[in-house]
């Protein structure tokens, strides 16, 4: 019983990461058909960033590394939109390639930046503890990562049913030439969501520095899970990537317990091939015009 | 008088085939003008190169003597452009509301965001009233007829107070009780703007009596009041030669002009 416990604590912890980093690729795609190879590096870039600032800020830096990496990631991932993504809508396998490469040069210059070893990132003394519930102890640093996505989420959440701007952009999700033609700048819209899902990204790496330490390939370790949630959960879909990304999560957090990490991924890989046999358009589908 | 719009030696090809070949067409302020033609005479595509969706080969597309062609969508419809589709289109996933506020947003100015986020633009539930949805107004637009979807699609091109309305058929699939609500509504919008409609129904052509231009392959084949261009007999031949081929024949119902044949143009109408 302790031991579900426990292991439940550490799969919703991945869940909560990888949801995070799947809710800016879910997007780009439901909405601009971009496939973004270059999603991890924001990770990496917001882990870097809690890093850099744990120097000037001391150990308490973790609370204003938050806002400041979602910023950092943003602005990357909008630089990249400005200069290349954009004149590669309606290429989707060009953009694959072109982001993979980009990934590959921001990996290295992160190794000409902060060197090729790994470096940690303490964590501020306040998420040393944890908390006892049912006499296990939880440890404080993954109920801080799950209370930021519940957080994030939710103003996602909010943002894109209760903002004027959310509204545009699903419009733009659900019909961008009626959008376009009912006055909505879609290239700003574009700009907007690529701006906050490569935040997202980039407090997901702020979140990840807690449970390990942060080299140049940090991202791309985490992609592929990303990318799985994405596909599980169907694309474009926020209800759909937050069950995937639980499920996920605990399925390998359960098998990677009882047996060790490699079986828990060949496990995974294998739910997930099983899964797509049964459901190929993933849990839900969006309802989009813009494919006909 | 100056044309409010002006299409000048206009080309548009898809993959070699023209779609549009070196069309002039001009839209006088106030004019209500329809435009008949057969299946691929262009004139969705003329109304998708107006609005910006689709880039021309060549020519250009003037509206209040300034250019068009190479502007964004969105720029196009801020000049006071609004156009409907052809399938009536709407955001199925956002509210009745939503979709006229949604329309409305871009004539809001950036100080009042957050009290709209609360509450509708100005003039929206007056559009909404214009065409009789406002008591749906918080339903999701998935849950509308075709015919009400078409008069969302109107009342979101209202809310925009555009100085130009292309209507791509406006009563396709209408019942006919629909089809005289939404003549009616024409007639009223009509009174106040520039419209284009590209529409089949004869009794839509007649209640109006407006002008008539009549495109035939990408060209303009004849311009002027309804009965002169029923008379012509360029555009019955055009009519006349697909009837043979078993596509419906628009002309002779115009020609022959009897209650019977008159039924049987507009049914072919909504067959297309």
């Amino acid at each position: 019983m302790h031991v579900a416990l426990a292991q439940l604590v550490t799969g919703l912890s991945i869940s909560a990461v990888l949801l995070l980093i799947a809710l800016g690729l879910t997007f780009t795609f439901g909405q601009m058909r971009v496939i973004n190879m270059a999603h991890g590096e924001f990770i990496m870039a917001g882990a870097y960033t809690a890093y850099m600032l744990q120097g000037p800020l001391g150990h308490q830096s973790l609370l204003v590394a938050l806002p400041v990496a979602f910023v950092v990631a943003g602005a990357i991932g909008l630089v990249l939109e400005r200069l290349l993504i954009r004149r590669l809508y309606g290429r989707p396998l060009d953009t694959l390639l072109v982001t993979w490469g980009v990934s590959l040069i921001l990996q290295q210059v992160a190794r000409d930046l902060f060197g090729a070893p790994n470096v940690e990132v303490r964590a501020p003394t306040w998420l040393d503890g944890g908390v006892d519930v049912g006499g296990i102890t939880i440890g404080a640093n993954r109920l801080f990562i799950m209370a930021i996505v519940v957080v994030s989420v939710t103003a996602i959440w909010f943002y894109l049913t209760r903002s004027p701007q959310g509204r545009r952009t699903r419009a733009v999700v659900e019909n961008r030439q009626l959008a376009a033609c009912s006055g909505i700048s879609t290239t700003t819209v574009d700009q907007r969501t690529f701006f906050i899902g490569s935040g997202l990204a980039g407090v997901a790496g702020v979140g990840i520095t807690l449970l390990g330490s942060v080299g140049p390939t940090l991202g791309s370790n985490y992609l592929i899970d990303a990318f799985l949630v994405v596909v599980v959960g169907g694309l474009g879909h926020l209800r759909g990537a937050v069950l995937a990304a639980i499920g996920l999560g605990l399925l390998r957090a359960y098998v990677e317990y009882w047996s060790h990490a490699s079986i828990a991924r060949v496990v995974v890989f294998l739910a997930i091939v099983a899964f797509l046999q049964a459901r190929p358009q993933g849990l839900f589908v969006l309802k989009t015009r813009s494919l006909q | 008088m100056t044309a409010l719009l002006e299409v000048e030696d206009l080309e548009v090809v898809f993959d070699g085939f023209r779609a549009i070949d070196h069309l002039s067409f001009q839209l006088n302020e106030g004019e209500l003008r329809f435009l008949i033609g057969p299946n691929g005479a262009g004139k969705t595509t003329l109304i998708d190169v107006i609005t910006g969706l689709t880039k021309p080969a060549g020519g250009s597309v003037r509206f209040e003597g300034s250019e068009l062609v190479g502007r964004r969508e969105h720029e196009i419809v801020r000049r006071g452009v609004g156009r409907t589709f052809q399938t009536a289109t709407v955001f199925e996933q956002l509210t009745v509301l939503e979709n006229v506020d949604l329309a409305a947003t871009f004539r809001m100015p950036y100080s009042s965001l957050l009290r709209r986020a609360r509450q509708p633009a100005e003039g929206v539930m007056h559009a909404l009233a214009t065409v009789e949805l406002d008591g749906l107004a918080e339903r999701p637009a998935a849950v509308l007829s075709h015919g009400q979807r078409q008069w969302l699609e109107l009342a979101m091109l209202l809310v925009q107070q555009p100085r130009l309305l292309l209507l791509d058929e406006p009563v396709a699939g209408m019942t006919k009780q629909e089809r005289s609500r939404t003549g009616a509504l024409l007639g009223q919008i009509a009174q106040e703007r520039t419209v284009l409609v590209v529409e089949h129904d004869m009794d839509f052509l007649r209640r109006f009596a407006s002008t008539v231009t009549v495109m035939h392959e990408g060209k303009v084949l004849c311009e002027g009041p309804l009965a002169e261009v029923q008379a012509n007999p360029m555009v019955q031949e055009v009519y006349l030669g697909r009837s043979e081929r078993g596509a419906p024949s628009l002309v002779g119902a115009v020609t022959a002009g009897t209650p019977q044949a008159r039924s049987e143009g507009t049914d072919a109408a909504d067959a297309t």
